[in-house]
């Protein structure tokens, strides 16, 4: 197994290499934290990426049953083909249908499997996974069918703390939180989005930005995508450091109520 | 292995919910050689696997110093000799020279590396024929000259060193015993919401549609209905009395975290105790009858007060005790704390003041006697939604 080492557009820190390669050879599903915007969603995909499997991502959503992860028994449409004999309804199979969960297992090729925002489903919603993440395989009790993974997945899940996960289900994951980038990580990350932006501004937009982030009362606190959108606003608009030393402009790219505004605009 | 055992013990001892399985699994990493000896990869891994929270992080930290503080990481010493072999140009020999040193074995150069780092000082040596330095004939350094030669610190090595990421203790902020920010609390607080169904009949009822349908003699008949959601239904009652104004901060934040996150809010302030009425000002001008507040509120709703329950026995217990002398109240407070636990289903009370001093306040003992209460903290917090959505 080759071992993962990153692209050039995403920056990674050495510590959450080590914790991805980790989780590979250890076979757990990798579970990330962090606040909104440092890059837990994009790293599944950089795994993928660099490594060249397929990425297969399932987003949760509050209504998400775990069974529905592994298949969808289309029960209204076998009635209505039945009431209207269009196809031949003894074939259950035809109303099988995979979910995301399921495809990743069924696959034919190693996979990174995705379960982004899993803290948005019910709270039994973890536990409910645990067999299918441990062996690897599930049953359509429908068909008696029995499906293995050839090869187990990546597993990559992202929560947002909205829940506390159960314990059982946190004990099988490996778990790493991303903190939010120090000033010096940002720049080199705004340095891949923005390869031609002058050190002077930039160093100068980033100290700034960490200035209006570190108002503790601010409802919501800009995160890293919502300053490369600043960034693209203030290149736009031709604007220099030594006007960004005065006043703070484009705000609104920032900062998304009009309390925060006002906030950050009394000082 | 004795000091892995220790670690695991130590962490245990701080309360972090370390299982033995998790232990078998960072042993299955090490035997996996996943750490190559790197004391700061062991600390990331050995993180990853046993630590299942960031209110952990910072007992983790401690528990690693406490452990492996005194380990002198070779990836310091790595990078002290690496910083000061870079600063000097490469050293040119003769012939000869080179022939005296290839004479020297692997085996020989070995055993008087490990020899001289036991002996290494904290000199810079440049040219000498023993030490670890630079431009030397000796057999441990680099940009020097000898075949046999253990070259040190080749790899650029960016991480920071275990023991250092330890000290920093960068995770203090997201321990769960000390006080939170709004974010935190709209975590705990979503964690009361709870699924109920309502809105337009838009979902469909797939065991009521087969039900319908056999009933039907196989006629299709399809049965909807209300899709679910999550809500909270919470009334917040916040003491705005004079002993508050320390946690005045802290209690704000709490407001504007459930406003944010509650769509059925119901707030009401009091001072020091609840008597006939509640205040829908922070300043206590316009007041609303208590008891109208009570008749008018469905008993599902889910009810936090937030105060220090600091007060004088006779504000709890006196009718006519209110702190306010001008304010006349013929029932004592504690009635009144009483009759909101009887009127809702789940109450509890969060107390901005550590759990340690409750015993020591005569009132606050008494309110215990009414309400659960916990401490406003992350962790008492948590404990109190919990509280609030046990059936």
């Amino acid at each position: 197994m080759d071992r993962f080492k990153g692209t050039h557009s995403y920056i990674l820190s050495d510590a959450m290499r080590e914790i991805v390669n980790a989780a590979i050879v250890l076979q757990r599903p990798l579970l990330l934290k962090g606040e909104p915007g440092t890059g837990k969603t994009e790293l599944a995909q950089v795994i993928a990426e660099d490594l060249n499997l397929r990425l297969i991502r399932w987003n949760i959503k509050s209504t998400s049953k775990a069974t529905d992860g592994l298949y969808v028994y289309d029960t209204v449409q076998r009635l209505n083909d039945s009431r209207f004999h269009d196809k031949d309804v003894s074939d259950i199979r035809q109303y099988i249908k995979l979910g995301k969960l399921g495809e990743a297992l069924r696959s034919e090729e190693q996979v990174v499997l995705l379960i982004d925002e899993i803290d948005k489903a019910d709270l039994e919603f973890p536990n409910d996974l645990l067999f299918e993440l441990d062996q690897m395989s599930f049953d359509v009790v429908e068909t008696g069918d029995h499906f293995k993974a050839k090869h187990r997945p990546i597993v990559v899940i992202t929560s947002n703390s909205e829940k506390e996960l159960p314990d059982a289900f946190l004990r099988r994951c490996l778990f790493h939180y991303i903190d939010f980038p120090d000033p010096s990580m940002m720049e080199r990350i705004a340095k891949v989005h923005f390869p031609n932006l002058r050190h002077n501004l930039l160093s100068q937009i980033v100290a700034r930005f960490y200035f209006i982030r570190q108002r503790h009362e601010l409802k919501k606190r800009p995160s890293t995508s919502e300053l490369l959108d600043w960034i693209q606003a203030l290149l736009a608009g031709g604007i220099t450091e030594d006007e960004l030393k005065k006043r703070l402009p484009f705000i609104g790219v920032l900062l998304k109520t009009e309390d925060d505004v006002a906030k950050v605009a009394v000082h | 292995m004795g000091l892995f055992v220790t670690f695991f013990h130590a962490l245990r001892h701080r309360g972090v919910p370390v299982t033995f399985n998790e232990w078998l699994l960072l042993q299955n990493a090490l035997s996996e050689n996943l750490v190559d000896s790197s004391l700061t990869r062991f600390y990331y891994l050995a993180r990853a696997i046993l630590i299942k929270t960031e209110a952990h992080f910072d007992k983790y930290d401690q528990a690693f110093l406490e452990c492996f503080g005194h380990i002198e990481s070779d990836e310091d010493l790595i990078r002290t000799i690496e910083e000061r072999l870079l600063r000097i140009p490469p050293l040119e020999l003769t012939e000869e020279e080179k022939r005296m040193v290839e004479q020297l074995s692997l085996e020989e150069v070995r055993a008087r590396f490990l020899d001289q780092l036991k002996n290494q000082d904290d000199e810079l040596h440049v040219g000498g024929n023993k030490a670890i330095g630079i431009r030397g004939r000796s057999t441990h350094g680099a940009w020097g000259y000898n075949p046999a030669g253990i070259r040190i610190g080749q790899h650029e090595s960016r991480m920071r060193s275990a023991i250092q990421i330890a000290e920093q203790r960068s995770f203090q902020n997201y321990r769960d015993d000390v006080t939170l920010d709004t974010r935190s609390i709209k975590t705990v607080l979503s964690y009361i919401r709870q699924v109920v169904r309502e809105g337009p009949k838009d979902s469909l009822d797939i065991d009521g549609t087969i039900d319908a349908t056999c009933r039907n003699a196989g006629e299709l008949e399809f049965i909807w209905d209300r899709a679910k959601r999550k809500r909270i239904k919470l009334i917040l009652l916040m003491d705005a009395g004079g002993t508050m104004n320390p946690h005045s901060e802290l209690v704000s934040r709490l407001f504007s975290a459930a406003k944010d996150i509650v769509k059925d809010l119901q707030f009401y302030y009091f001072h020091n105790c609840v008597y006939q009425e509640l205040y829908t000002d922070i300043w206590q001008m316009k007041a609303v009858p208590t008891r109208k507040v009570l008749d008018q509120m469905n008993r599902n709703y889910k009810v936090i007060l937030v105060g220090d329950a600091y007060m004088a026995p006779s504000e709890l217990l006196s009718p006519n005790g209110a702190i306010d002398y001008w304010y006349r109240n013929d029932r004592p407070g504690i009635e009144w704390l009483i009759d909101i636990r009887k009127r809702f289903r789940k109450v509890i009370w969060l107390n901005p003041e550590p759990e340690q001093w409750w015993a020591s306040v005569p009132s606050t003992r008494m309110i215990q006697k009414v309400f659960p209460m916990y401490e406003l903290t992350m962790a008492g917090m948590r404990s109190g939604a919990r509280a609030l959505i046990k059936q």
